[in-house]
């Protein structure tokens, strides 16, 4: 018998209106451990507002969002920042700190939410740098980066204190296709080397069937399709079919 | 009287982000760090423009002031003049303003940049309280870096008064200094320069506010930095005709 898979996140009856504009309405679903799901829709469906429920930086109207084990509705600052260290956030255009080299960008998370010392905080910037491919670019500013370097730089910031769960926010848009094939290489390796769950918002057709093991349409608030790329490209809704074909 | 309840509204959330910027100065933890690098930032972007400015206008008022006083014989009295009117008034008063135009907008412009970029989503994103690690410093690096560009911009002013004084009545430093400072008493010269230390509060307050709570993406980073230089710039000249009545009613030698 195989292990029961363990949720790490998990929508229930998530509903969100920003004054008159409903923007989820009434959305469940869940995201296993290890898993990674491909997030589509057309612009202002609530896509990114999914990702921001889930690392509680807005909170919903109704309903409940859990994360690996724990409901981040009405959570406390300090319980909080416990639940958001199991989460890295690749934001839709990386949203580095510009003030901060690279390095400084990716030890900040680490002196504030760890205990690790000095050299401990160099060590693991150094390895997550090299991991995406800039070990000499610590030095560098934000603004010294090219786009590509800048998602990289903005994943290895997500990754850097480990985390279970990893959202992106459209992390090849912008984009050639070879420097977002890299992108979702790392995506890739994260998730088969150290069981990440992906939550991955995106635009791209070609990348979201490459990477997912499930894909979630939502359409005008609505998750109308869940389930596997087969399952989505014959789902009976129209939008989702569309969306998914390349 | 739509317009009035928008101004209410206004100002009553500009006062609330005030008043959460002086709960949040003193509740733990504090951003020394951040502390220390927005006082390098304040002082460094300004101390030049401070020191020319005070400079130029201590040169050009005294060149007005000789071709008055002259008429009267009391051509004497133009280091005490030079010296009371930048330590009371022109010093505070100007660097004041000039710090409005060269921080405030910066503060507006770099915090709304910071909004539209998603960078303070990623801050609170590592549960880093976002108004304690951006606001409170730079109010606070206002707050405490006026009232030394304050004294810069006193000492300029007497030094651009001396050069022109000595260009045209070849007075010795030495005799220039000690007819500035007879007139000069300690009433004269501290509260007005501690009264910047409001100016700072207005100036961070103000420009934060604009920055950090825009939501219009890229055009809120142009009209955060334009509304925080005209408010700022206005509310200090406001304050500075209460706090004069209020140094007048502590310190009423200095209203004679």
């Amino acid at each position: 018998m195989s292990e029961p898979q363990t949720i790490a996140v998990e929508f229930k009856h998530v509903m969100k209106s920003f004054g008159a504009k409903h923007v989820l309405n009434d959305v469940s679903f869940h995201i296993d451990q290890g898993q990674a799901v491909c997030l589509l829709g057309r612009s202002g469906t609530g896509k990114s507002v999914t990702l921001k429920l889930i690392m509680a930086l807005i909170r919903p109207d109704s309903g409940e969002v859990w994360v690996d084990q724990d409901n981040v509705i009405d959570m406390g600052e300090k319980r909080l920042s416990l639940v958001r260290k199991k989460l890295g956030y690749l934001f839709q255009d990386a949203a580095l700190f510009d003030s901060l080299t690279l390095y400084e960008n990716l030890a900040l998370p680490l002196a504030r939410l760890t205990k690790k010392s000095k050299d401990e905080i160099d060590d693991a910037v150094h390895r997550t740098l090299t991991d995406v491919g800039l070990g000499a670019d610590g030095a560098k500013f934000p603004s010294a980066l090219s786009g590509g370097m800048r998602k990289r730089a903005g994943l290895a910031r997500a990754l850097v204190l480990e985390p279970k769960i990893l959202l992106a926010d459209e992390p090849s848009s912008g984009l050639d296709r070879i420097t977002a094939s890299e992108i979702d290489e790392l995506l890739m390796r994260r998730r088969d080397e150290h069981g990440t769950a992906l939550i991955i918002v995106t635009h791209d057709v070609h990348g979201a069937r490459r990477v997912a093991d499930r894909i979630a349409v939502l359409d005008k608030g609505n998750l109308v399709a869940f389930g596997s790329v087969d399952e989505v490209s014959q789902s009976e809704n129209e939008v989702a079919r569309n969306l998914i074909k390349e | 009287m739509r317009w009035l309840s928008k101004l209410f509204e206004f100002v009553g959330k500009v006062g609330l982000f005030s008043l959460r910027v002086i709960v949040d100065s003193f509740r733990p933890p504090f951003e020394f760090a951040q502390f220390f690098r927005q006082v390098a930032e304040v002082g460094n972007k300004s101390l030049t423009l401070i020191v020319v400015s005070g400079f130029a206008l201590g040169a050009v008022m005294t060149l007005h002031t000789r071709s008055t006083l002259v008429m009267f014989g009391a051509t004497a009295m133009i280091p005490a003049v030079q010296a009371v009117s930048f330590f009371v008034e022109i010093g505070p008063l100007v660097a004041g303003l000039l710090l409005a135009g060269r921080v405030g907008s910066g503060i507006g412009a770099v915090l709304a940049n910071m909004r539209a970029s998603e960078q303070i989503d990623a801050i609170e994103s590592l549960s880093i309280d976002s108004f304690k690690f951006l606001v409170v410093p730079r109010v606070l690096a206002c707050v405490i870096v006026l009232p030394f560009l304050t004294l810069f911009m006193d000492f300029s002013g007497l030094l651009g008064g001396l050069l022109s004084e000595g260009l045209s009545s070849h007075i010795g430093p030495t005799l220039y200094f000690n007819r500035a400072f007879d007139y000069l008493q300690w009433s004269n010269f501290i509260a007005p320069t501690l009264k910047t230390t409001v100016f700072g509060f207005i100036i961070g307050s103000v420009s934060s506010y604009f920055g950090y709570t825009t939501d219009k993406g890229a055009q809120g980073v142009g009209e955060a930095a334009t509304n925080s230089v005209v408010l700022s710039s206005l509310l200090i000249i406001v304050a500075d005709v209460l706090l004069i009545k209020c140094i007048f009613f502590l310190f009423p030698d200095t209203a004679i």
